[in-house]
């Protein structure tokens, strides 16, 4: 009887709970708001000019009492974020990161922010650029602001390279040379003189392989198809670019190898590709450093962007104030502000001039040659729907390619194999 | 009246009910409620950013059926709870026999042995996972001696051998304690009468010291088994289940399928699936000990 009693309260509970995780909808108020919005800075000056945005639309807006800028790390961001809305704790805004930008466009869980724009003052909607907007559309609908779009270059530690008694890359740009052999030949002697390691891709280690497309790139090579049904891996660009990386990396010794960390921006690495809007961390450079475009491949010149939106997730219980607080976010005036941190995608802003007021630590010819021009012809970094389980599959299929006698070639038809099966879903 | 109910039986019954409430709430809460939960997700199908929950009946347990990684994950489980258990188990017993003698310094090792026990776990696997790198420090150390170490977290074998020599080291001070306060426990005229009778000290520790601290071995052979299936943050710290999948162990395998890529329903059956295992071992061993633990107290 008694078992009975307790079973039957426990049963009780469970239900009162798993209703209570169910329901809980609630109706658009129109009381006080309270927003929250996700971020992978913890960047006092972006959370500084962040805030200065937010004060600026609470004073239009007295209904909205409180915005709050909530940083995740970097490296858990997505799983965080999507944990939180699975929880009924999700944000009203969120960054996303283009990896995750088909997930999210796709899935409904953003709304859709065409109206909100449009009706936004002085909005100009006409002014971002079809490149950047591209990956967070469907249906012919925008689903998330495209705030920053970072193109990737090539960081350079010039008194590690002259140490070595090498051509500088600019001067080799200069000369019309700036490719991936003599990328590779310079960062293998700057290696070999100083100890260090030669050149990094920042953020691969060996796990994060979509940031090779900044090398493969220059081969044409590509990890699946525009359509994203075709795996490139077992394509031709793709195992000559492979080819020629293994061999920079294990015979030329110009990519220090796996299991072994470098931070350029500690002085540890002679050159490292990654995006501009990491030239902050080179504010107390103890060395001379440049920023150059990526070297040329096989296929000539190429640029690879990397890409974060802003979006609001319709869940939320304020919705369209989210929107709108997005729309003032973007508007002209505070994009013009953001382009200190974050490259915009809107074409006005997009001059030398402008960004260099906001870039002090970059020359106008950097400016011009790594982020305007490969802003208006870079490719997007891989991306696809449920690319998180892709990612992981390629990169345990990946893994045999990082030892010394690896067989390209049946390694790459391998990540094919892997993800074929992923791509087709 | 309320003198009349309140009859000495009942207050002490009520008494009783409240002294287990606290612990009984707890379980409920946060035992009870979650695995029920588990069991209902598992047989949903849950879109978290579409913001579906569909029910889908025996899908994810048809889905578990067919996976062709699963069979990969439970090995990887097996070798390293095979692995961890026989390693941390005969380290434990062996320090714990060494550091039971009456010599110096032996309060100074029992401490040694035991500080990594209460080290914050992720700090302690992030120490090691700087110390595994190729140039790291097990491996400047190897080449003092002349030896070319091996790229410890990027074979397949050696990733494996490092997560688990990771975590014995981090955990063995505890078995550790545990087997010395049951040699403290066992009767020091045993082993005077077996020197009588002319037994070697061998003879001693396998016929006396071992049959004597018999619970103490079903103990911690239960919580290091369970607890090596439960692994998590050596893993996700130090290989991310790699190279390949070989360290994707269950209980990782399942974190990637639910919060990587949300498949939460999937990764619910998988916890299912977890939760039975555990079960199941933790039965026959106490099944078992009738048969090997001969001294219970």
């Amino acid at each position: 009887m008694k078992i009975r009693a307790l079973l039957a309260a426990a049963i009780a509970g469970v239900l009162a709970l798993g209703l209570a995780a169910c329901g809980g909808e609630e109706e658009p108020s129109t009381g006080p708001v309270s927003l929250r919005m996700t971020v992978w800075s913890s960047n006092e000056a972006h959370l500084k000019l962040f805030n200065e945005i937010a004060d600026a639309y609470r004073a239009k807006n007295p209904r909205v009492t409180e915005i709050k800028f909530d940083p995740i790390p970097f490296e858990s961001y997505t799983t965080t974020l999507t944990t939180q809305i699975a929880g009924g704790n999700g944000p009203d805004l969120a960054w996303l990161l283009e990896n995750s930008a088909p997930d999210f466009v796709g899935s409904g869980a953003l709304l859709p922010l065409d109206d909100t724009l449009a009706k936004a003052d002085g909005y100009n909607t006409a002014d971002l650029s079809p490149a950047a907007t591209k990956l967070w559309q469907a249906d012919g609908k925008l689903f998330a602001y495209p705030f920053s779009t970072s193109p990737f270059g090539v960081f350079v530690n010039n008194d590690m390279v002259k140490a070595a008694g090498q051509q500088t890359p600019a001067e080799l740009i200069a000369a019309n040379q700036w490719t991936w052999e003599k990328a590779v030949a310079v960062a293998a002697a700057s290696s070999a003189k100083s100890g260090k390691a030669g050149l990094v891709v920042r953020d691969f280690d060996y796990k994060g392989w979509d940031n090779l497309s900044t090398v493969w790139s220059g081969w044409g090579a590509q990890a699946w198809s525009a359509d994203g049904k075709t795996c490139g891996f077992d394509q031709q660009p793709m195992v000559d670019a492979m080819t020629f990386l293994h061999h920079a990396i294990f015979t030329g010794k110009a990519l220090p190898g796996p299991g072994t960390t470098a931070d350029f921006f500690a002085g540890e690495a002679a050159m490292t590709i990654t995006q501009i809007s990491r030239t902050s961390l080179l504010k107390d450079a103890k060395f001379g450093w440049d920023l150059v475009p990526l070297p040329t491949g096989p296929k000539g010149e190429y640029a690879v962007i990397g890409q974060a939106g802003l979006g609001a997730l319709k869940k939320g219980k304020n919705a369209d104030v989210a929107a709108d607080f997005l729309a003032f976010f973007t508007n002209p005036d505070n994009s013009a502000k953001l382009a200190a941190y974050f490259p915009p995608p809107r074409t006005s802003l997009l001059t030398a001039e402008t960004l260099a007021k906001t870039n002090p630590l970059l020359k106008p010819e950097q400016l011009q040659q790594v982020v305007i021009d490969g802003i208006s012809s870079g490719v997007v970094k891989p991306s696809h729907t449920g690319q998180a389980e892709i990612a992981q599959a390629v990169r345990a299929a990946l893994d045999p390619l990082w030892k010394p006698d690896a067989d390209v070639k049946a390694v790459l038809g391998g990540v094919c194999s892997a993800i074929n099966p992923l791509l087709a879903k | 009246m309320s003198t009349r109910f309140w009859t000495g039986s009942r207050r002490d019954t009520l008494a009783g009910y409240l002294f287990i409430a606290p612990q009984l709430i707890g379980s409920l809460l946060f035992v009870f409620v979650p695995l029920g939960l588990v069991f209902w997700y598992s047989l949903h199908e849950w879109n978290v950013l579409a913001d579906t929950f569909t029910f889908v009946g025996g899908e994810n347990y048809q889905a578990l059926a067919d996976d062709p990684k699963l069979a990969d994950a439970l090995i990887a489980t097996g070798f390293f709870s095979a692995g961890l258990v026989v390693l941390n188990l005969s380290l434990a017993l062996l320090l714990a026999v060494l550091l039971n003698q009456r010599l110096r310094g032996t309060v100074f090792f029992r401490t040694v042995f035991f500080s990594p026990v209460v080290v914050s776990l992720v700090a302690w696997t992030i120490v090691w996972s700087f110390l595994l790198q190729d140039n790291g420090g097990i491996n400047g150390l190897l080449e003092t001696v002349g030896v070319d170490g091996p790229n410890w977290l990027r074979g397949d074998a050696t990733a494996m051998i490092s997560v688990i020599v990771v975590q014995v080291v981090k955990n063995v001070g505890l078995n550790m304690v545990l087997f010395l306060a049951a040699l403290q426990g066992v009767p020091a005229n045993l082993y005077e009468a077996a020197t009588v009778d002319g037994a070697g000290r061998r003879r001693q520790f396998l016929s006396i010291t071992v049959p004597m601290i018999s619970p103490t071995i079903l103990l911690t052979s239960i919580i290091t088994v369970v607890g090596s299936l439960q692994v998590f943050a050596q893993i996700a710290v130090l290989t991310q289940g790699g190279p390949g999948t070989s360290t994707t162990v269950l209980v990782y395998y399942l974190y990637q399928q639910a919060f990587q890529f949300h498949h939460f329903g999937y990764g619910a059956t998988l916890s299912v699936l977890l939760f039975l295992i555990v079960l199941l071992l933790t039965l026959v061993q106490w099944r078992m000990r009738r048969k090997w633990v001969f001294h219970e107290s």
